[in-house]
C-alpha cells in the first residue's frame, strides 16, 4: 500500500475512533436509551484498541520511512476563500504529538478498564463515560492538532469535560462548587487562547501551525512573526496554558478537583489534563524563542509554580490533594524546562511523570493497605523526612511558612479580592439600580422574583 | 423578479391568521392547543417550503406565485431572500415548538390564540422589506404582550413606555428619511432618531428594562416568542443598514458590545432564573447586533450565522427552563435544586443548548462566534475582544444555572418529572439541528455569507447617492437576480 495512503487512513482512524465513541454513548442518551454497562465496556476498550493501534502503527512505519512530520489534512470544515478565513481541519503526526497521542490511549485505555469495576452500578456510570469519550477526544484533537483553531477545539472539550467529571458526585455541593471553579478558570483561559489565535490568525493569515511555527519540523521551526508580536501573542498563551495546567495564580482549582472519582482524578489531574499547558508551551516553543522576556516569564511561572506546590503539599492531609500538589510541582519544573528551551527533557519529563502519577492515583484509595504492606516488610515505621532548612528557620518563620501552605498561598483568596468580590458586587449594585429603575417606571413596589422561594428539601405535595 | 412555484409566503403569512380565528371558535382549551399546534405547523411547513423553493431558484430574491400581496402593498410588502428565507422557517419553527412543549397543568395560563396572532404579525414582518410596512407591523407585535399583561392584571407601564418610545422615534426617523432627498446624505437627525429606536427595541443597555420586565410579568414562552426572533436585529439590518453612515454603525455596533459584556455580566449575579435567561438572551442578542453593524462581510456572516445559531439554541434553552417552571415553578438561583435525578433528558439538553447559545465547539453557534470575533477584530481591534469576554462570561453563568438548577442535592418527588413525549420531539429536533449544524457547519455558513454579501450589495447601492450610474448599475444587477451575488 502507498505510504501517503497508509498515513490517511491510519490517522483518520486515529482522530475518529474517540469521536465514532462519543456518538455511540451520547446520541443513545439524548433519546433517553442510555447502553448498558457491558456494552460501555466494549465499546471502550474497541475505541481504546482501534485508536492506539492505529497511532503506534503510525510511529512504527514513521521509524521505518524516516518521516519526522505526517500532516494528515482533512480539508476545511469552515472556509470562505473570498476572505481568506478558513477552520482548517488538519492533524499532525510529529516527534511531539505522537508521544502524547499514545500515552493518551494507553492512559485512558488503563482508566477506562479500571472504572469499569470501580464505578460498577454506580448511578452516573453512562454519564461518567460519556464525558470520558468528550475528554478523549479532546486530548486526540489538542495533541494531533495541525492548526491552531483544531488545537482550541479539542482544547474547549477537554475543559468541559473536565469540570462535569469534578462535579460527577453531583448530589453534594463541594464537588459541584469546585467543578465550577475550574470551569471558571478554564473559561478565563479558553478566552485567552481564542485571543492569541485571532492575533495569529491576523498577523499570518493563517491558523496553521507550519506557517506560524516555520516550516521546519518540531522542535526545529522558526516562528515568522516579530518580537513584539511574539511577546504579546505568547503571553496570552502562556495565561491559557497556565489556566489549564493550575500553574500559579490559578492553583487553586487542581487540588479542588480531586473530588471526582479516584479514575477521573488519575487520568485528569495526575496525567493528561494537567500536562495539556505544557504541551501547548512546547508546541510554540517556536514562539517562546523569539522573546527573552517571553521565555523568562515562562521559567519563573513554573519556579514559583514548582515552589508553591512543593509547600502546599507538605501540609496535605489526605493523599489525592498531596498526589494533586505532587503533580504541580513536576508540572512546575516541566515549565521551567520549557522556558530554558529543553524541549527533548520536558517532553520525557511529561510522559515519565504522567505514568508514575497515574499509578500512585489510582493506589491512593489502598494507600493504608500499601504501607502497612511496606512497614511490616520493613519492621518498623517508615523513616519522616525533613529538609535541612526547616531545621534553620526561627519558629515564626515556620509557623508563617505552615500557615501559607495550609492555605495554599492565600491564592483563592488573592483572586476572589482582587477580582471576583468586586466584580459581583459591581453587578449586584447595577442589579439592584435597574429593579429600583423598573419598579419606578411600572409603578410596582417589588419585582416578582424576588420573591421566588429557595429550594426546600421536601417532597413538594407536602408544602402546600 | 423571480416566482415561487408556490404562494408559500402567503401561505405561511396567513395561516397562522387563520389558525387564530379557528382557535376563538373553541372554547376548551385541549382543543385550543391542538388547533394552535397545527395551524402553526402548517406554517413552518410553508415557510420550510418557501425556502426550499427559494433555493431551487438560485437568486437573490423572489416574490410569490400568483401575487396577491403586491398589486395591493408593493413591489417589496413579500418578498423572500437570501437573508429572510431561513429566519422564517426558523421563526415558525419557535412558534410551532412553544404551544407542542406546553404541558396541560399549562394550558390556562398560555394564551394561544394570541400566540397564533403574534406569529402571524412576526412572519408577516420578517417578510415584509417596505420600510413603513415593517414599521407599522413592529408596532402591531407589541399589542397581544400589553393584552397579555393586562389580562394578567400586571402592570404594563414599563414595556408600554419603552415600546411607544421605539415605535415613535422609528416613526419619526423613518418619516423624516422619507422626507428628505435621497440623492444626499440623510440628516444626523433622522439616523440618530433610527438608531436610538433600534437600539430600544434590541435592549440596550441603558434601555433594556422593558426586557426584564416583560420576563418578570407575561408568561415565559410570550416573552420568548417575542423576543427570540431578534425582529430588532431585522429591523436594523433592513431599515438603518441601507441609510445609515459608518458613524451610526459604529454607535450601535459599540453600544452593543457594551450591551454584551454588561448582560453577561448581569447573567452570572441574577438570583432567578427568568431573569438569568433575559440577561442571557440579551448578551446573545447584542452580540449578532455587533457582528451586523461592523459591515464587514466577514462580521455580517458571523452575525447571521450567529442569529441562526443562537435563535435555535435560546428557544431549545427557554423550552427547557420553560418545561422546569411547569414542573417545580419559578427557580432561584442562590440555591442548589438538584433535579438531576427526576429529568436527565431536559438536564442534559439546557447543557446542550447553553453550550450551543456560547458557542461551544461542535455546536451550532461556534462557526458564528468565531467569524463575529474574527470581524469585530478587524474593526475595533482591541475594543473587539470583549467579544470572546462576553462569550466567557456567558459560558460561565451557564454551567453555573445548570449546576444550581439541577445539582448540589436530591430533588424529591413522589411522581415522575420526566420529560413528556412532545418535549421529547422538540428536544430531539433541536439537537438534531444544533448539532447538526455544529457538524456540518460550512453549508449554513456559505448561506450567511451569500446573504451578507447582497446586504453589503444593497447598503452599497444605497449609500450611493452621489453616482447615480452607479447606483442604477447596483439596482439592475439585484434586479437580475443577483446572478453576480450567488454562484
Amino acid at each position: 500500500m502507498d505510504l501517503e495512503l497508509f498515513y490517511r487512513i491510519a490517522g483518520i482512524t486515529t482522530v475518529a475512533s474517540p469521536l465514532v465513541l462519543l456518538a455511540l454513548l451520547g446520541i443513545p442518551c439524548l433519546v433517553a436509551r442510555p447502553p448498558s454497562e457491558k456494552s460501555i465496556t466494549r465499546l471502550i476498550y474497541g475505541s481504546v484498541v482501534i485508536g492506539l493501534s492505529t497511532a503506534v502503527a503510525i510511529l512504527v512505519a514513521m521509524l521505518i520511512s524516516g518521516s519526522r512530520h505526517v500532516p494528515i489534512d482533512l480539508g476545511d470544515w469552515i472556509s470562505l476563500p473570498e476572505e481568506h478565513f478558513d477552520f482548517h481541519l488538519k492533524f499532525v503526526f510529529d516527534r511531539l504529538s505522537v508521544p502524547f497521542v499514545i500515552l493518551t490511549y494507553l492512559l485512558c485505555g488503563t482508566i477506562g478498564a479500571f472504572t469499569s469495576r470501580y464505578l460498577h452500578r454506580e448511578p452516573g456510570y453512562v454519564r461518567f463515560y460519556v464525558a470520558y469519550a468528550l475528554f478523549m477526544l479532546g486530548m486526540v484533537c489538542a495533541t494531533l492538532a495541525g492548526t491552531i483553531e483544531v488545537l482550541f477545539f479539542g482544547w474547549e472539550l477537554v475543559g468541559l469535560s473536565s469540570a462535569l467529571l469534578i462535579a460527577f458526585f453531583h448530589e453534594r455541593r463541594n464537588p459541584v462548587r469546585n467543578g465550577f471553579m475550574a470551569w471558571c478558570v478554564y473559561r478565563i483561559a479558553d478566552a485567552a487562547f481564542l485571543i492569541a489565535a485571532v492575533l495569529m490568525h491576523h498577523l499570518t493569515g493563517a491558523g496553521d501551525f507550519e506557517v506560524l511555527m516555520g516550516q521546519g519540523s518540531w522542535p526545529e521551526g522558526v516562528a515568522s512573526i516579530t518580537q513584539t508580536q511574539a511577546l504579546w501573542i505568547g503571553l496570552l498563551l502562556v495565561v491559557a496554558a497556565a489556566g489549564k495546567s493550575g500553574l500559579v495564580p490559578f492553583s487553586g482549582w487542581l487540588p479542588r478537583a480531586m473530588e471526582g472519582p479516584t479514575s477521573s482524578s488519575a487520568i485528569f489531574y495526575g496525567a493528561l489534563s494537567v500536562h495539556l499547558g505544557a504541551y501547548l508551551l512546547l508546541r510554540i516553543s517556536p514562539i517562546l524563542e523569539l522573546s527573552i522576556w517571553l521565555s523568562g516569564t515562562v521559567v519563573t511561572l513554573g519556579l514559583l509554580t514548582a515552589v508553591y506546590a512543593t509547600l502546599a503539599g507538605r501540609v496535605q492531609a489526605d493523599i489525592k490533594t498531596a498526589l494533586a500538589f505532587a503533580s504541580l510541582t513536576q508540572v512546575g519544573i516541566i515549565v521551567v524546562e520549557i522556558g530554558l528551551g529543553l524541549r527533548y527533557i520536558a517532553l520525557i519529563h511529561i510522559l515519565g511523570h504522567a505514568a508514575v502519577r497515574t499509578l500512585q492515583l489510582l493506589r491512593a484509595p489502598t494507600l493504608l493497605h500499601d504501607y502497612h504492606v511496606l512497614e511490616n516488610a520493613l519492621g518498623g515505621h517508615l523513616p519522616e523526612s525533613q529538609i535541612w532548612l526547616w531545621k534553620i528557620l526561627p519558629q515564626s518563620s515556620k509557623r508563617w511558612f505552615y500557615l501559607f501552605a495550609l492555605e495554599r498561598g492565600f491564592l483563592d483568596e488573592l483572586l476572589n479580592r482582587i477580582f471576583v468580590r468586586p466584580f459581583v458586587a459591581c453587578f449586584r449594585l447595577f442589579d439592584s439600580l435597574e429593579r429600583k429603575w423598573t419598579n419606578l417606571l411600572s409603578g410596582d413596589t417589588h419585582v416578582e422574583s424576588d420573591a421566588v422561594a429557595l429550594h426546600d428539601e421536601i417532597i413538594e405535595e407536602l408544602k402546600y | 423578479m423571480l416566482e415561487l412555484h408556490l404562494p408559500w409566503l402567503e401561505l405561511a403569512v396567513l395561516t397562522p391568521l387563520i389558525g387564530a380565528g379557528v382557535a376563538c371558535l373553541c372554547k376548551d382549551a385541549e382543543k385550543t392547543r391542538l388547533v394552535a399546534i397545527a395551524f402553526s405547523g402548517l406554517a413552518l411547513v410553508f415557510a420550510f417550503g418557501a425556502w426550499e423553493d427559494f433555493n431551487t431558484l438560485s437568486v437573490f430574491e423572489a416574490h410569490d406565485h400568483w401575487d396577491l400581496v403586491s398589486p395591493l402593498l408593493g413591489r417589496d410588502a413579500m418578498v423572500v431572500d437570501e437573508f429572510n428565507a431561513p429566519l422564517l422557517t426558523l421563526t415558525a419553527l419557535m412558534f410551532f415548538l412553544t404551544p407542542l412543549a406546553t404541558l396541560r397543568t399549562k394550558l390556562k395560563r398560555f394564551p394561544f390564540r394570541m400566540n397564533l396572532l403574534s406569529e402571524f404579525l412576526m412572519l408577516a414582518t420578517l417578510a415584509c422589506r417596505q420600510p413603513w410596512g415593517i414599521i407599522v407591523l413592529m408596532a402591531l407585535q407589541t399589542l397581544p404582550l400589553v393584552w397579555e399583561l393586562r389580562q394578567r392584571g400586571k402592570s404594563s407601564r414599563a414595556f408600554v413606555i419603552h415600546m411607544g418610545l421605539f415605535i415613535g422615534l422609528l416613526v419619526a426617523g423613518w418619516a423624516m428619511i422619507d422626507a428628505e432627498d435621497a440623492t444626499h446624505e440623510h440628516s444626523m437627525t433622522a439616523i440618530a432618531l433610527l438608531t436610538v429606536a433600534i437600539l430600544i427595541r434590541c435592549g440596550c443597555a441603558p434601555l433594556h428594562c422593558w426586557m426584564t420586565d416583560l420576563f418578570e410579568k407575561a408568561t415565559l414562552g410570550s416573552s420568548l416568542l417575542f423576543v427570540s426572533p431578534m425582529v430588532g436585529a431585522y429591523a436594523a439590518v433592513r431599515l438603518v443598514l441601507p441609510v445609515a453612515p459608518d458613524w451610526a454603525l459604529r454607535i450601535i455596533a459599540i453600544a452593543s458590545l457594551f450591551t454584551a459584556v454588561y448582560a453577561a455580566g448581569m447573567a452570572l449575579v441574577q438570583m432567578e432564573s427568568r431573569r438569568f435567561f433575559c440577561y442571557l438572551l440579551l448578551s446573545n442578542a447584542s452580540l449578532v447586533l455587533v457582528g451586523l453593524e461592523v459591515v464587514t462581510p466577514i462580521g455580517l456572516t458571523g452575525a447571521l450565522s450567529t442569529w441562526l445559531g443562537v435563535c435555535l439554541s435560546l428557544t431549545g434553552f427557554g423550552l427547557t427552563l420553560r418545561a422546569i417552571e411547569s414542573r417545580v415553578g419559578r427557580l432561584s438561583l442562590r440555591d442548589f435544586h438538584g433535579l438531576y435525578q427526576q429529568m436527565p433528558l431536559l438536564a442534559t439538553f439546557f447543557l446542550l443548548t447553553g453550550l450551543a447559545i456560547v458557542g461551544f465547539p461542535g455546536t451550532v453557534g461556534f462557526a458564528g462566534v468565531e467569524l463575529i470575533v474574527e470581524g469585530a477584530v478587524e474593526v475595533f481591534p482591541y475594543v473587539g475582544m470583549f467579544v470572546v469576554i462576553a462569550a466567557a462570561l456567558n459560558g460561565i453563568a451557564i454551567l453555573r444555572a445548570y449546576f444550581r438548577l439541577f445539582t448540589g442535592t436530591e430533588y424529591l418527588s413522589s411522581f415522575s418529572m420526566q420529560a413528556r413525549w412532545p418535549e421529547k420531539i422538540a428536544v430531539l429536533i433541536l439537537s438534531v439541528l444544533i448539532i447538526g449544524g455544529g457538524v456540518f457547519p460550512q453549508p449554513g455558513v456559505q448561506s450567511r455569507y451569500h446573504a451578507a454579501k447582497a446586504i453589503m450589495l444593497r447598503r452599497a447601492a444605497s449609500l450611493a447617492h452621489n453616482l447615480p450610474t452607479l447606483n442604477n448599475q447596483t439596482k439592475d444587477l439585484i434586479d437580475r437576480g443577483g446572478s453576480d451575488v450567488k454562484p
